[in-house]
């Protein structure tokens, strides 16, 4: 239950003179749900970015665990769909669906690194192409059951209201099978209603065994959904412990509501 | 239906076309007599004239704008046409398969060569737009410069059969493979690139192969070009030419259906579907573990080698090429059949392509109008119908567990 799948030491990303990220330790176990919070343009997504290949840090290691295969991957200067590859899969704060493409078109491209089959296989479409596009579509349409998203199955991307897009790019995500999924803000711009539906989604999803790492501003899900919590400021680590023990540190109340000022 | 305020619009264009066309339409200069002629009775024809075009093109404009508002209302957002709706049903299907296969096997003996001439050249541009289409349609890869793989293919048969006597049916292969190597040549420096700078540099790249075998005599024979290639040979037999005519229009019959049949595999596969979400959204694409450099190549590789075929095709069919053949305006005008079809969309590149060949050689009735017409009809097209004669439309699937079926 408590092994490592994720470890990052002195993680530091410098944009010119700017230090987003600076020196961050941060670690995810099997089976936990992670929060990471923090004032806005404290270097969450940044963070983000740069454990997805998007980024190239600075400085740091990324380390990824994958104990089925009794391997220990190094993910600094991989591509994005290497790390993809690897296990790490994210969503997006500002949503990157396909607009033109159906929603179970969305989750069939989070099959894309599992399956095989290229040019010869599209041409000749054999007994093992055939097999493997069943199964991407068997596996998509059971991620999109699972996400509440089946009836929408042949409907473009886009025309999804917004609660659902949220929810598609988490299914796109999950069919990638990952080790640990990524979420970056997934409450935003959702109303209470959307926002317990939500909840209630990513409590399924880790009582199914899933690690997740999320990034959310709104404090009622962090502290409601995550086991232990990690906050930064100005690129730094500046708390990390328990939702109760978070909601108490010194620290983390002045970074959200700044400063008391003696009269 | 109309206010006067639009009848007003209307009349004030027309007159302002008036204005714009007197010096060509009334003032007829003799030069040598020296006199003047004034048709004012063409005043007339061009106030009428505009007033009902611009009128008509007002009406359609409302129209168009009635109607999205309507499908917005039922919800409709697949947005099917009619082929497609038609081409459903398995009955219909079969049976508009069965008819266009029919004409196009019964078409040489109903017309004359020239005609069946201009067929194969619309069907050699069907397969150009479809080859193309990967690349700009599912890759969203803006390409100016697939004119460039069209002459490497050309110039491959031509110059492997002037110097070592390769036939038609062994330079296909080499010819096809030749232009995708090129294809890939090109895509690995423009991998970074996305939009107006890819489109830059895949022109520069058409540019600079045609420069190549406009300049390097020696290998190319310069401006002058190659002459005297061979037709295609018919297991061996010598062939008259207008049997060759035919023979050439069948073959590309065949390879209209072979590539509809390649093309509509590729989009539906993994491939296909990476390649559209490459066009969707580049990060979110790489991020679900798509790899863009093998994906970008192979849309680039594949693109090509239809080009390079049909380039083989080309030289064999006019028997002689030089580097005139492959200007920047061949490119465009593939390009513009993509685009005018439905970008994506199979049918509509078909048809964007036989329209866009066919028409301004039956348009010659027009004579020296016959381009402005052409002219005309494009701006109109993209008025219009902007998404193209057939928007594509994405593939649905209805899902039975352990049983699939297309819908």
């Amino acid at each position: 239950m408590s092994e490592t799948i994720l470890e990052v030491h002195g993680l530091t990303m410098d944009f010119g003179g700017v230090r987003a990220l600076n020196n961050l330790d941060l670690d995810v176990r099997s089976g936990e749900i992670a929060a990471l919070i923090g004032p806005n343009g404290a270097g969450k997504t940044t963070f983000f970015n740069c454990l997805t290949g998007l980024y190239l840090p600075t400085k740091g290691d990324i380390f990824l665990y994958r104990r089925d295969k009794d391997k220990k991957i190094s993910l600094k200067g991989l591509k994005p769909n290497k790390v993809t590859e690897h296990g790490l899969a994210r969503t997006f704060q500002n949503i990157r669906l396909f607009p033109m493409m159906t929603v179970l078109e969305n989750v069939m491209i989070g099959r894309h690194c599992r399956t095989k089959a290229f040019v010869i296989g599209a041409f000749f479409r054999g007994p093992r192409t055939r097999r493997e596009e069943e199964e991407i579509i068997e596996m998509s349409h059971r991620i999109l059951e699972k996400v509440g998203l089946s009836r929408f199955e042949n409907d473009f991307a886009m025309n999804l209201p917004y609660g659902a897009q949220r929810r598609l790019e988490i299914a796109r995500a999950l069919a990638t099978e990952p080790v640990l999924l990524l979420l970056d803000e997934p409450a935003a711009g959702m109303n209470p209603y959307e926002t317990i539906e939500l909840v209630n989604l990513i409590q399924e999803i880790a009582t199914d065994g899933q690690s997740i790492l999320l990034i959310e501003h709104d404090m009622k899900l962090v502290m409601s959904l995550s086991d232990r919590i990690f906050v930064m400021d100005y690129g730094k680590k500046i708390a990390q412990g328990r939702p109760e023990e978070i909601r108490l540190n010194p620290a983390v109340i002045t970074a959200y509501l700044g400063e008391e000022v003696d009269a | 239906m109309f206010t006067l305020q639009e009848l007003k619009r209307s009349a004030l264009i027309s007159l302002w076309f008036v204005f714009l066309t007197f010096p060509i339409m009334v003032v007829k200069v003799n030069s040598i007599e020296k006199t003047v002629q004034w048709r004012w009775m063409n005043v007339v024809y061009v106030l009428v004239g505009s007033f009902v075009l611009s009128l008509l093109f007002r009406y359609f404009l409302y129209r168009k704008e009635q109607q999205s508002g309507e499908d917005e209302q039922q919800g409709d957002n697949t947005g099917r046409s009619l082929i497609h709706r038609l081409l459903i049903v398995p009955k219909y299907r079969n049976m508009i398969y069965g008819v266009l296969l029919g004409t196009a096997v019964v078409f040489p003996f109903l017309t004359s060569s020239y005609q069946v001439n201009i067929m194969t050249t619309a069907l050699m541009y069907v397969v150009l737009g479809l080859g193309l289409n990967i690349v700009v349609g599912l890759a969203g890869l803006l390409d100016l410069g697939y004119v460039a793989f069209y002459a490497v293919g050309a110039y491959s048969y031509a110059l492997l059969n002037y110097h070592f006597g390769l036939g038609f049916w062994a330079v296909l292969p080499i010819g096809g493979l030749l232009a995708a190597m090129f294809g890939i040549l090109l895509g690995f420096p423009v991998l970074r690139l996305r939009g107006d700078y890819l489109a830059i540099v895949t022109l520069g790249f058409g540019e600079i192969i045609r420069l190549v075998l406009e300049n390097w005599g020696g290998f190319s024979q310069g401006p002058s070009g190659i002459s005297n290639i061979s037709r295609p040979g018919f297991f061996g037999i010598e062939l008259s030419l207008e049997m060759a005519i035919v023979y050439i229009y069948y073959l590309m019959v065949l390879f209209v259906i072979v590539t509809i049949f390649l093309v509509n595999r590729l989009q539906d596969s993994r491939l296909g579907r990476a390649w559209i979400a490459l066009r969707e959204d580049e990060i979110a694409c790489q991020a679900m573990g798509i790899d863009k450099i093998k994906t970008k190549l192979a849309a680039f590789s594949l693109g090509a080698l239809w080009a390079g075929i049909i380039g083989v095709v080309f030289a064999a069919k006019t028997t002689f090429i030089n580097p005139a053949s492959f200007t920047f305006l061949e490119s465009a005008i593939i390009l513009s059949i993509v685009v005018l079809g439905g970008m994506g969309s199979i049918i509509g590149v078909i048809i964007g392509a036989l329209v866009l060949i066919l028409l301004p050689e039956y348009l010659r009735a027009l004579s020296e109008f016959r381009m402005l017409a052409f002219g005309a009809i494009l701006v109109c097209m993209m008025v219009f119908r902007p998404q193209g004669i057939i928007a594509s439309i994405r593939r649905t699937y209805t899902y039975k567990p352990r049983n699939r079926d297309e819908a």
